[in-house]
């Protein structure tokens, strides 16, 4: 299905992702398992914006980004579709030039992950992860290397003494700072972020979410950014994609996912967010997730859907342009919202 | 059972050739039993005939042949390796998973004897045992004597596991569902403990068997009781290599060559298939 | 009035570092609080990790000790049980509900050992059918059964129903207490009211009192009858949940509640923008 989104002319995309199927295919002492962790995903991101994907463990949000990196390692595989940037008007195929995707990592792609504790040697001191993830991208010489760092950690609102430092000497919230200096200091065209936030405490949050949003502005980068928590979605993305059971089922603009969800299962997580000032009681979501080795039919959704009905259970909805975003549901908009 | 066996035998081609390297030399052992001569009489058969058609492996210099020794010895020589290897399982469990578990004193002291036997030379521990016990030295008081001394190293490995067991949820989650100690231990957490336990089994068997083979050559244990280290003793007594009776020394080094090989495979892949991830991952996780 | 759980004076401290250079951590300073007996309520401890909040639950447990002050449970000192029928005993009143749930029943185990255990082990029940029926009813309050539960590993149900199931496990020796160390921050946003609400529903209709552990506001408001908010190790406001987390006075709280984000983009955009500018 091509994508004809409604986003004005005028932004050019910096992603396209066409009918990506990627599927963990398992073999132990006989017993098959397929995985379909990422179901033909169509989605396009455009230059100069923060797209969110919201998803439930297991929903197949992580596959879907390790793809789109280009970072899957067997028994996760590709079994069709592609996975296109486009940098600076270079085009890059991710699984059909292999080589070049090597090139422009860090350089034109890169990433801000979970836990900063992965990407932070304990034993070494900051600097050296700087050296090791961006030296080689940059083509500087060592001083210059060094200014250029430290000119961009004061940017970030980090004093450039912290490279001489061991991560564990650091807070949380100053980790993860320096992950995203990392991440950034190459200027990359293309972010991908991996629930930044997740393993931060509550009062660090919301100036991590800051300066991701301050960075990308100034770079005028594109994000990808990945979380299961629908209030940070909500303070930083343009657009959202809504993954259920490996499949996109609703994206649009943030305000309008907000404010008049097209899905069923759209509608049920932002009405289910809790607000202090508000003790009313609300409803739960009967059922439980999918599992993805056994798929229900039809729509994924349909066994816990309020609004299913026959033809649900029989045929897969497509994800269909609808006001301003695109849903994958039979009863589109019929969803009444708390 | 019977199924994992088959699936093991069809889907693990290591499985596959340990097994049958393992049945085979298994059978061959088994067959002494059938022996047209017993195994401790000397000089019956005419002594240094190569290998042929009526001796097929030759006979030794002492009239026997060399094909139903080799019978009896890897027959004598399994019995002792895993006597030794049950014996020291069964310690190191006990003392790693209890260490692991209770901690505090319970874990100094049994750590502190543990580590003192490590630092035990085992050689000499087992020349005094056997000059002490002298003409009522029996095998399988060899066999205790040596599972005494091969147990503290997986003793530590299996307490590491353990102890980062004691701390997961699932285990305070069964102390507050009212689990005993032993319930805890053997149902919870011995089957995390299941492929250490059989990964060092596969080391101590071959440390077990090169022990026996050791003493043996030394002339410490009962000569004349066939074995593979007995072998090698009576033909190296003989100076079978210089006289160039090679069958004598040759057949029975490569039946044990093949017996680790087999041991070995059968321990990998049978660790692979009891390894928690695979497990999870075959039932579906 | 009786007191069913009674803290006074707890503190907790740690010696961390090496030989030479040790210093102590003060975990827990001076908690006090008391939960009474005729009226069940949500009692919740608010804070960030390091706060203090995990230890104090562990030695209402008592997997801690303290390091002074007394901890006692119907006018009993926790510290002071030892035997293993008086853990029993504990144990029977009081009973947890931990954080992760694909971590609470061992993966390689079936459920239900946990469950049959409890019952046998705390209602001292013998026959087959009695542990069944015990347990089918605990099953029963959390909107489960035991048909769905049975021989079932835990890769096979959801982070909600397996929570579910260990709050049902809880529930079988019949508690007055149940403490929950963040029982939902590891479930899925579309499960994690049922659970909630779940909690809700033991108070209401079977009167067990829940302590609940948290460090997010949000749900802490919608469940909390009181609450404290623990901060390196101090509490720095206690008192109806309402007008705590609504009204926050102290600098800390008020940060943290600051920071919690509203579940709508304008209002969330504004917060984001503003720490830009």
């Amino acid at each position: 299905m091509l994508d004809t989104l409604q986003a004005p002319t005028t932004t050019s995309s910096m992603l396209r992702v066409e009918g990506l199927k990627a599927y963990y295919q398992m073999n132990y002492f006989g017993v098959r398992r397929e995985v379909r962790a990422v179901d033909d995903v169509s989605l396009t991101i455009n230059r100069n914006e923060i797209y969110g994907i919201a998803g439930e463990s297991s929903s197949g949000k992580s596959s879907l980004i390790k793809t789109i990196a280009g970072a899957i390692t067997p028994p996760l595989r590709v079994v069709e579709g592609s996975v296109k940037f486009d940098f600076a008007g270079r085009e890059l195929d991710v699984y059909a030039d292999p080589q070049a995707m090597k090139a422009a990592r860090w350089q034109n792609l890169s990433y801000i992950m979970q836990g900063s504790m992965n990407v932070l040697n304990p034993v070494r001191r900051v600097k050296h992860a700087f050296h090791d993830f961006a030296f080689k991208h940059m083509g500087l010489s060592p001083s210059a290397f060094r200014a250029r760092v430290e000119k961009h950690l004061q940017r970030i609102g980090l004093d450039p003494h912290v490279l001489e430092s061991f991560p564990h000497q650091l807070s949380g919230g100053m980790r993860q700072r320096l992950t995203i200096a990392l991440a950034t200091v190459c200027e990359p065209d293309f972010i991908i972020a991996d629930e930044p936030t997740t393993a931060l405490d509550v009062l660090v949050q919301q100036d991590v979410l800051a300066l991701i949003k301050d960075i990308q502005q100034r770079m005028g980068a594109s994000i990808i950014f990945v979380t299961h928590d629908m209030t940070v979605h909500a303070a930083i993305a343009d657009r959202i994609g809504i993954v259920y059971a490996g499949r996109l089922v609703e994206e649009g603009p943030t305000l309008d996912v907000f404010r008049r969800p097209q899905h069923p299962y759209t509608a049920h997580l932002i009405s289910s967010l809790p607000r202090i000032g508000d003790n009313k009681k609300r409803s739960a979501l009967p059922g439980k997730p999918p599992n993805l080795a056994d798929p229900p039919s039809g729509c994924r959704f349909h066994p816990r859907c309020p609004l299913a009905v026959d033809k649900c259970t029989n045929e897969n909805p497509p994800l269909e342009a609808r006001l301003t975003g695109r849903v994958a549901c039979w009863r589109a908009g019929e969803v009444q919202t708390a | 059972m019977f199924k994992i066996l088959r699936d093991m035998l069809r889907y693990n081609i290591e499985f596959a050739i340990g097994f049958v390297l393992t049945l085979s030399i298994f059978l061959f052992a088994l067959a002494h039993f059938w022996a047209p001569l017993p195994d401790t009489a000397i000089y019956l058969l005419p002594p240094d005939m190569p290998p042929s058609a009526q001796y097929w492996f030759g006979t030794t210099s002492r009239g026997q042949d060399v094909l139903w020794q080799m019978s009896s010895a890897i027959w004598n020589t399994m019995l002792f390796g895993l006597t030794v290897t049950v014996l020291s399982r069964l310690l190191a469990v006990a003392v790693g998973m209890l260490s692991g578990y209770l901690g505090g004193r319970w874990d100094q002291a049994l750590m502190t004897l543990n580590d003192t036997m490590i630092a035990l030379p085992n050689i000499p521990i087992l020349l005094l045992v056997y000059f002490v016990m002298r003409d009522s030295m029996s095998w399988p008081v060899l066999a205790a004597t040596a599972a005494l001394l091969g147990w503290n190293y997986d003793a530590r490995l299996i307490r590491s596991v353990t102890l980062s067991l004691r701390n997961r949820e699932f285990t305070r989650h069964a102390v507050f569902a009212g689990m005993s100690v032993p319930q805890i231990l053997v149902r919870q957490h011995l089957p995390y403990v299941m492929p250490v336990i059989f990964f060092t089994a596969m080391n101590n068997l071959i440390w077990a068997i090169g022990l026996e083979v050791t003493l043996s050559v030394l002339g410490f244990s009962d000569i004349n009781r066939p074995t593979i280290g007995g072998m090698i003793y009576w033909a190296n007594q003989h100076q079978a290599i210089i006289a160039g009776i090679w069958w004598w020394i040759a057949f029975p080094i490569i039946a044990v060559v093949l017996l680790f090989l087999g041991l070995f495979l059968l321990a990998i892949s049978v660790n692979e298939y009891i390894d928690p991830r695979s497990r999870l991952s075959r039932m579906g996780a | 009035m009786s007191a069913l759980l009674e803290l006074r004076n707890v503190n907790k401290d740690y010696r961390i570092g090496g030989f030479f250079d040790s210093s102590t951590l003060h975990a827990v300073k001076n908690v006090s609080f008391t939960l009474d007996d005729s009226k069940p309520e949500i009692f919740t401890i608010v804070g960030e990790s390091g706060s203090g909040k995990t230890t104090t639950a562990r030695m209402i447990l008592g997997n801690e000790t303290p390091t002074s002050g007394s901890l006692r449970f119907m006018g009993q000192s926790i510290t002071a049980i030892r035997s293993r029928a008086g853990k029993l005993k504990f144990m029977s009143k009081a009973q947890p509900i931990f954080q992760n749930p694909f971590e609470a029943f061992n993966p390689l185990s079936t459920i239900d050992y946990f469950l049959f255990s409890t019952a046998r082990r705390f209602l001292g029940l013998r026959d087959k059918a009695a542990i069944d029926a015990a347990t089918d009813k605990a099953l029963h309050h959390v909107g489960l059964s035991l048909a769905e539960v049975r021989g079932r590993y835990s890769h096979e149900l959801s982070g909600g129903q397996l929570q579910r199931i260990a709050v049902a496990r809880a529930l079988i020796p019949e508690p007055k207490l149940i403490v929950a160390d963040e029982p939902v921050s590891m479930v899925d946003a579309s499960l994690r009211m049922s659970i909630v609400n779940l909690f809700r529903d033991l108070r209401d209709r079977l009167g067990v009192s829940i302590i609940y552990i948290t460090h997010d506001l949000s749900t802490a408001y919608y469940i909390s009858d009181r609450v404290i908010i623990m901060y390196k190790g101090d509490v720095v406001e206690s008192g109806v949940a309402q007008e705590v987390l609504g009204n926050p006075q102290h600098a800390y709280s008020k940060a943290l509640s600051q920071a919690v984000l509203p579940p709508d983009p304008e209002a969330a955009r504004k917060i984001i923008m503003a720490k830009i500018a």
